[in-house]
C-alpha cells in the first residue's frame, strides 16, 4: 500500500483541463466557488468555454441543461449540499425526466468542508440523487480513482452525479485497476470477515482491516466506485463466505450505501453492521478527521464493530 | 405585411384552439384557459416566424421554442401535430396510459418538444443555456430560442436568476415571452400575488422589452420582426392576452385553468372556433 497522498478536487480540477482540451464540447459552470472547486483551473484554460453563474444554484443547473441540449458536455459545480440540495428540482425536473447529458459535481461533500458546519456538511446527496432514475452516481475513493471517474462521468451519456470530497487522503486505488461502473473494486483480500465502504472511508477502512490482522482476523475491504449502477450480483460473491459484513459510508443512514447493500444481500444469511449517520446534522470541527471520529465512522469504529461481528 | 398572412395565422390560432378542445374532450379535465390564451403566439412562432424543419426535428440551427408554462402544452401538441412534427391520430391518446403526449411535454417522447418542463419557472433557465451554447457554436448568427412563461409563474425566483444570467452572457438570440393573462390558478394575479411594473422589471434586468396585445397578431409579429434588431442583450415580449380566448364561457374563467366542459359547452366551443378557423375539423 502506497502512503501517498491526493486531492480529489486538485485531480478533478486537472482532469476536467485536460477534457476540456481533447473535447470542445466540454463547458463548465460554476456558482462562485471556483477556488475550492478547483473548477477555476478550466477558467483559466478555456474562459470562453466556462460560466460563472453567479450564487443562483438552480438557474445554473438549469442552465446546464439548456446547455446540455445544445450538444454540450457541462460540468456543473457547487458544493455537494447545494448541488443536491438547493437544486434538487432542476436536477430531477429539467434534466432528470428528460435525462439531460449533465455531470454534476458535489463537492466538498460528507463531512469535508469540517469548519463550515451542518449547512455546509451534505450527508444526503446519494440519497437524494440516486433516486432519480436514470442517474449515475460516482463516489471514488481518492485522488487517482477521481482522475478515471471524471472521463467516465464525460463518457457516459445521460445524468452523471460525481461525489468529491474535499481533503487530502490517502492513494489506495489499485493503479492496475479498469475503472466499471457497477464493478466493486477489491482494496484487499481476507476471509473471515468483510467490509463495504464508499468513498472518502476505503482508507480507513484498510486501516482497521490492518490492526485486525494483528489480531489474527483477515478482513476484506471492497470499494463500490458507483452507488447507481449497482447490482446484486456485483456484491454478493464478495459477502458469501464471509462471518460477518460491515457497511460504512460518510453519508446519512437513510438512503446511502448501508441501507443498499442489506438490500441486495438480502439473501444472504450473514449478520450485517452499518456504520453511518444516524438522524443528525453536521456541526464544525477542527478537522475533518475529528469529525469522522466524533460520528463514529473512523478506522477505530470500524474495528469495534468488526470485532462485534467476528466475536458474534 | 400581408392581409393574407395575418388572416391565415388568424385562421391557424384557433384551428389550434379547436384540436386542444378536441383532444380534450366533454367532461374531461384539460389546460384549457392557458392554452388558448397563447394560441396566436405560438400559430404566429411555428407557422410564421420560427425557423424550423418538421421533416428534421434536430436541424442544428432550427429555431427552439421552450414552453416554461408546460401546462399549455396541449396547444403546443396541437401546433406540432399541424406541422407534421408526428401524426394527427396521437392527439386522440392525450394522457392516456403510454401516449407519448403527456400531461405535460416530454422532448424524448414527441418530436418537436425542446425540452421537459411542467415543474414551473424551469423553463427560461433552460432556454438561456440553450441559447448560450447556439451561441458558442453559430456566433455569426445563432439560432432564436423562445422561452414562453405565464405570468403566474413570474413568482417562481429561478426566474429572476435566468433573467440576470441571459443579461449577464449577453444571450440576444434568447426571447422570452410573457403569456400575461391576468389569471392564475385560484384567481386573477393581481389579487392572488401581484407582480407589478413588469415591464420596468424586465428592463431593469437587461432586457430589451416590447409589448404587444397577445392576440394581434400583426403586432406579435412586428414585435419578433423588431427583436431582430436587438444587439448585446435579451429581448421580452410582454403579450397581454385573455385566458380561455376565443371560447365565450371559458374567457377570463379561473376555472377553466384546468376545469371540464360540459357535453354543452365541448359542442358550443368547437362551433365557435370552427367558425373563426373558416373550416371544420
Amino acid at each position: 500500500m502506497t502512503h501517498r497522498t491526493h486531492n480529489q478536487r486538485m485531480e478533478y480540477g486537472k482532469t476536467l483541463v485536460e477534457l476540456g482540451r481533447e473535447d470542445p464540447r466540454i463547458v463548465v459552470l460554476e456558482a462562485d466557488l471556483g477556488k475550492s472547486t478547483q473548477s477555476c483551473l478550466f477558467e483559466k484554460a478555456f474562459p470562453e468555454r466556462y460560466f460563472e453563474m453567479g450564487i443562483a444554484e438552480q438557474n445554473m443547473l438549469g442552465f446546464a441543461g439548456g446547455l446540455a441540449l445544445a450538444g454540450k458536455i457541462p460540468f456543473v459545480n457547487t458544493f455537494a449540499v447545494f448541488a443536491a440540495g438547493r437544486a434538487y428540482d432542476q436536477i430531477r425536473q429539467s434534466i432528470g425526466t428528460a435525462g439531460l447529458n449533465v455531470k454534476i459535481v458535489g463537492s466538498s461533500a460528507g463531512f469535508s468542508d469540517f469548519g463550515d458546519g451542518a449547512t455546509h456538511q451534505s450527508l444526503e446527496d446519494l440519497a437524494l440523487m440516486s433516486a432519480i432514475p436514470g442517474m449515475t452516481v460516482l463516489s471514488p475513493c481518492d485522488g487517482p480513482e477521481t482522475v478515471l471517474a471524471v472521463r467516465e462521468a464525460a463518457r457516459i451519456q445521460g445524468p452523471v452525479y460525481l461525489r468529491l470530497s474535499r481533503n487530502d487522503v490517502e492513494n489506495v486505488f489499485p493503479p492496475e485497476e479498469k475503472y466499471t461502473p457497477g464493478k466493486p473494486v477489491v482494496l484487499r483480500e481476507g476471509t473471515d470477515l468483510a467490509v463495504f465502504t464508499t468513498g472518502i472511508l476505503a482508507s480507513q477502512a484498510l486501516q482497521a482491516a490492518n490492526e485486525m490482522e494483528k489480531q489474527g482476523v483477515q478482513v476484506q475491504v471492497v470499494h463500490i466506485p458507483t452507488l447507481k449502477p449497482l447490482e446484486e450480483e456485483a456484491v454478493l460473491p464478495l459477502a458469501r463466505g464471509k462471518k460477518g459484513i460491515l457497511i460504512c459510508e460518510e453519508h446519512s443512514l437513510r438512503g446511502g450505501l448501508g441501507m443498499l447493500l442489506c438490500y441486495l444481500l438480502r439473501n444472504l444469511w450473514v449478520p450485517k453492521e452499518v456504520l453511518a449517520v444516524e438522524d443528525r446534522f453536521g456541526q464544525s470541527a477542527s478537522s475533518h478527521e475529528e469529525l469522522l471520529q466524533a460520528y463514529g465512522l473512523d478506522s477505530r469504529a470500524m474495528q469495534e464493530k468488526l470485532w462485534k461481528l467476528w466475536k458474534g | 405585411m400581408e392581409e393574407q398572412t395575418i388572416q391565415r395565422l388568424e385562421q391557424k390560432a384557433n384551428r389550434l384552439r379547436a384540436l386542444v378542445v378536441k383532444m380534450i374532450g366533454p367532461e374531461k379535465t384539460g389546460h384549457l384557459g392557458g392554452a388558448c390564451s397563447l394560441a396566436e403566439i405560438l400559430s404566429v412562432l411555428y407557422f410564421g416566424f420560427m425557423r424550423h424543419d418538421p421533416e428534421n426535428p434536430q436541424w442544428p440551427q432550427r429555431n427552439r421554442l421552450i414552453l416554461s408554462k408546460g401546462h399549455a402544452g396541449i396547444l403546443q401538441y396541437a401546433a406540432l401535430a399541424e406541422c407534421g412534427y408526428f401524426p394527427q391520430q396521437w392527439c386522440r391518446g392525450l394522457k392516456q396510459l403510454g401516449s407519448p403526449l403527456q400531461g405535460h411535454p416530454d422532448k424524448n417522447k414527441v418530436p418537436g418538444i425542446e425540452a421537459n418542463t411542467g415543474s414551473l419557472g424551469q423553463g427560461v433557465s433552460l432556454a438561456a443555456g440553450v441559447a448560450a451554447g447556439l451561441k458558442l457554436d453559430f456566433p455569426e448568427r445563432p439560432p432564436r430560442v423562445y422561452a414562453i412563461t405565464g405570468d403566474g409563474e413570474l413568482a417562481e425566483g429561478q426566474i429572476w436568476e435566468a433573467l440576470l444570467s441571459a443579461a449577464v452572457y449577453r444571450l440576444d438570440n434568447l426571447r422570452v415571452v410573457v403569456d400575461q393573462n391576468g389569471l392564475q390558478a385560484t384567481g386573477p394575479t393581481k389579487e392572488r400575488f401581484p407582480i407589478p411594473h413588469l415591464e420596468e422589471k424586465f428592463r431593469a434586468f437587461g432586457f430589451a422589452v416590447f409589448t404587444v396585445d397577445g392576440h394581434n397578431v400583426r403586432e406579435i409579429l412586428e414585435a419578433l420582426q423588431k427583436a431582430e434588431e436587438v444587439r448585446g442583450k435579451p429581448v421580452a415580449i410582454v403579450a397581454q392576452t385573455v385566458k380561455g380566448k376565443g371560447i365565450s364561457f371559458a374567457e377570463n374563467q379561473p376555472s377553466f385553468h384546468n376545469g371540464a366542459m360540459t357535453r354543452e359547452q365541448y359542442e358550443t366551443a368547437l362551433r365557435e372556433l370552427e367558425e373563426k378557423a373558416g373550416e371544420a375539423l
